[in-house]
C-alpha cells in the first residue's frame, strides 16, 4: 500500500473508532444539543424582543445562522477533549507504537468531529426550522452554506487538537476551548447587530471570523444581515471566510503537527 | 541474532525543577526466544527504555536496535514487528474488547476478516469471550490488563514488551495474567518486560538487569541474582528492645558486616547461609539466651534486600525517599 492510500485508509479507521464512541457517551452528543437549543430559546424569546434589527425582518431568522456558527466554533472544544484524553488515557501511546500513518491520529480526529458536528447542526437546523427560521433562497445557496460551515468546522478542529496536545487534563481542555470561543462568538453579529457595539470594537466584530461565516451564511440564506458599514467583510462575507479558513488551517494545523512530534522528544 | 541490542543510552528530562538524567549510559541485549526481566524501582528508568526501544521516545545519546532495525532511523520497521503492553492499560474504555482487538488489529495491516478471526482467536485465548461484546469500562482491572496484552499480540509481533503488566493487581489476576505469559514465552516469544518486584521477575525471566539511576547495575539468572545478595533472610522481632544487642550478637556471629537491625520494629535480619539449620541453631541459641521473640523467619530476598546489596541504598518509591522503612537500622 503506497504512503498515502495507508494515511488515508488509517485515518478512516481512527475516524470509525472516535465516531462508535458517541452512542457510547450519548450524553456528550445530547448537551451539546440542548447548549444550543438553549442559546435559541434565551435569545429568540428572552432578548429578541429587546433587540431590533436595522432594516427590520424576524430576529429569530437573523439569530439562527449565528447559533449555528457558534456550534462549528465549538467544535475546537469538542476535538480538544477527544485528544486530551486519548493523550491521558495512553490511547495515543499504543497508536504511536503501532505501524500505522502517524497522521491518521490528527486527521481522523479532525475527520470524525467533522461528521459529528455536522450531524449536530442538522438536528440544529430542524430545531431551527420549528422556530420560524426558513432558508430563502435555493438549494444551491443552502448547500453553499453548509459546505462553508463544515469548512470551518474542520479548521475548528485542528485549533482544538493544538489546545488538545497543550493541555494537562480534560477539565483544563474544556476551559480553554471556551475561553477562546466565547470573545469570538460574543463580540460578533451572532446575537446582536453590530451597530449596538462601542464604535471601537465594530471593527473587530466585522473581521472576526465567526461574524464573518454568519454574515456569509445570512446572505447566502436570504436571512436578516444588518452592517454597520460598507467595507471587504460586508461586501465578500464568503470570500473573507475562506480566507480565514486559509490562514487558519495555515497555522494551526503546522502547530499540532509540531506539538505531536514532541511527543517522542 | 539478538532481538534487541541497546548500547549507552541516555535520556535528560528538562523539568522546572532542573535536568533529570532519566538513563545514563543503558546497555541491554536481549537475545532471540528469551525473557529479560527489567527490574527496578519506580524512577529507575525502566519505562523510558521500553519507551525508547518501542519508538514512542527518541534517546538523547547512544543507539538501540530491536528486530534488526534502528528505533530512530527505521521506527516503522520496529513498531511492525513489536507489541507493547503498558502500564496504565491503553486500551479504548468506550469500545467493546471486541472492536478493540480487531481496530488494533487493521492497524497492524490485517485484512477485515483477518482481523475479526484474529480477534476471536485472542478472546479464546484470554478467556475473554464472554466479554467480547461489553464495553472495556465494565471490565475489571485483571480483564483490561489482559484486553491490553491481547490488543498489543494482535499483530503476531517477534517482540514482546511488557511494562510493569500486574502493577496494581490483586493476585489471582496476576496468576491469571503471569499463566497467559508464560504461554506465550512457551510459543517462543522474546519478551522484555519489566517490574518493581523480584518475585515477578523470577516467575517469569530467564534472565535479569537490575536497573537503578538510569544504568544496569547487575545482570543474570534470578539465582546467580539471589545468590549475589545471599539467598533467603532470617528475620527475627525480639520481645524486648533491651535484648537487641545480644540478639545481635547471636544472630551476627555467621553473618559478618551483612547485618541490619531495626531498632523500631525491634527487628534483625541476616542471611540465612545455610536455611533451616541455620534458623534452628539460632532459634536454640536464642533461647538458651532467654530472648523471647516475637516472631521469626525464613524469608525470601526483597527488591530492598536486591537494592541494600547492589546499591548499598534501599529502593526509593519514585523519589519522595520513603523507603518500605524496614531496612535502615543497621545499613552502612
Amino acid at each position: 500500500m503506497s504512503g498515502l492510500r495507508r494515511a488515508l485508509s488509517d485515518g478512516l479507521l481512527v475516524a470509525g473508532r472516535n465516531l462508535r464512541r458517541v452512542p457510547r457517551i450519548p450524553e456528550l452528543a445530547i448537551f451539546a444539543i440542548i447548549q444550543s437549543v438553549i442559546f435559541v430559546l434565551l435569545f429568540a424569546f428572552v432578548f429578541g424582543g429587546a433587540i431590533p434589527l436595522p432594516g427590520g425582518g424576524s430576529y429569530r431568522e437573523f439569530l439562527l445562522p449565528g447559533i449555528f456558527v457558534q456550534t462549528v466554533f465549538f467544535a475546537c472544544v469538542t476535538t480538544a477533549i477527544g485528544m486530551t484524553d486519548d493523550v491521558n488515557k495512553g490511547l495515543i501511546d499504543r497508536f504511536r507504537s503501532l505501524p500505522m500513518a502517524r497522521s491518521a491520529l490528527l486527521s481522523g480526529r479532525a475527520l470524525s468531529d467533522l461528521v459529528y458536528n455536522a450531524g449536530i447542526l442538522i438536528v440544529l437546523m430542524v430545531s431551527g426550522l420549528a422556530v420560524g427560521w426558513r432558508v430563502h433562497t435555493g438549494v444551491l445557496e443552502f448547500l453553499a452554506g453548509a459546505g462553508l460551515m463544515l469548512l470551518v468546522t474542520f479548521a475548528m478542529s485542528w485549533i482544538g487538537v493544538w489546545i488538545g496536545m497543550n493541555v494537562p487534563t480534560v477539565e483544563v481542555a474544556n476551559q480553554v476551548g471556551f475561553m477562546f470561543i466565547f470573545p469570538l462568538t460574543f463580540v460578533s453579529n451572532i446575537f446582536v447587530p453590530p451597530e449596538t457595539l462601542p464604535s471601537w470594537l465594530q471593527p473587530v466584530a466585522e473581521w472576526n471570523p465567526a461574524s464573518v461565516l454568519t454574515a456569509a451564511l445570512r446572505q447566502l440564506w436570504g436571512n436578516p444581515n444588518p452592517y454597520v458599514a460598507d467595507g471587504l467583510p460586508a461586501e465578500h462575507p464568503v470570500l473573507i471566510t475562506v480566507a480565514w479558513t486559509v490562514v487558519l488551517l495555515a497555522v494551526f494545523a503546522p502547530l499540532g503537527v509540531r506539538r505531536f512530534r514532541a511527543l517522542s522528544r | 541474532m539478538d532481538a534487541v541490542v541497546a548500547e549507552g543510552l541516555v535520556k535528560t528530562y528538562t523539568t522546572r525543577a532542573g535536568t533529570v538524567r532519566a538513563l545514563d549510559g543503558l546497555d541491554l541485549v536481549v537475545p532471540e526466544g528469551a525473557v529479560l526481566g527489567l527490574l527496578g524501582p519506580n524512577g529507575a528508568g525502566k519505562t523510558t527504555t521500553v519507551r525508547i526501544l518501542a519508538t514512542l521516545l527518541r534517546p538523547d545519546g547512544g543507539r538501540a536496535t530491536v528486530a534488526g532495525h534502528d528505533v530512530v532511523a527505521e521506527a516503522q520497521a520496529v513498531r511492525a514487528s513489536i507489541g507493547l503492553s503498558g502500564q496504565y492499560a491503553a486500551v479504548d474504555e468506550n469500545l467493546t474488547g471486541e472492536e478493540n482487538l480487531v481496530l488494533f488489529g487493521r492497524l497492524y495491516r490485517l485484512s477485515k476478516a483477518d482481523a475479526h478471526a484474529r480477534a476471536r482467536e485472542l478472546l479464546e485465548q484470554f478467556a475473554l469471550t464472554a466479554a467480547a461484546r461489553r464495553v472495556v469500562k465494565t471490565y475489571s482491572g485483571g480483564m483490561r490488563r489482559r484486553l491490553d496484552l491481547a490488543c498489543a499480540l494482535t499483530g503476531r509481533p517477534r517482540l514482546l514488551f511488557l511494562d510493569e503488566p500486574t502493577t496494581g493487581l490483586d493476585p489471582r489476576s496476576r496468576n491469571a495474567l503471569w499463566d497467559v505469559i508464560r504461554d506465550r514465552v512457551r510459543q517462543g516469544a522474546t519478551v522484555l518486560l519489566t517490574t518493581q518486584y523480584l518475585e515477578e521477575a523470577d516467575a517469569l525471566a530467564t534472565s535479569i538487569a537490575v536497573v537503578d539511576h538510569g544504568t544496569i547495575i547487575a545482570r543474570g539468572t534470578a539465582d546467580e541474582l539471589k545468590a549475589q545478595i545471599g539467598g533467603e533472610r532470617i528475620e527475627v522481632v525480639v520481645h524486648d528492645p533491651a535484648a537487641l544487642p545480644r540478639a545481635r550478637e547471636i544472630l551476627a556471629r555467621d553473618a559478618g558486616d551483612d547485618c541490619r537491625v531495626d531498632d523500631r520494629a525491634r527487628r534483625i535480619v541476616v542471611p540465612a547461609h545455610g536455611g533451616v539449620l541455620r534458623l534452628m541453631q539460632i532459634l536454640r541459641d536464642l533461647e538458651a539466651a532467654a530472648i523471647a521473640l516475637d516472631d521469626v523467619g525464613l524469608r525470601r530476598p526483597t527488591l530492598d534486600d536486591v537494592f541494600l546489596t547492589l546499591t548499598g541504598h534501599a529502593a526509593e518509591d519514585g523519589g519522595n525517599g520513603a523507603g518500605a522503612g524496614n531496612a535502615d537500622g543497621g545499613a552502612p
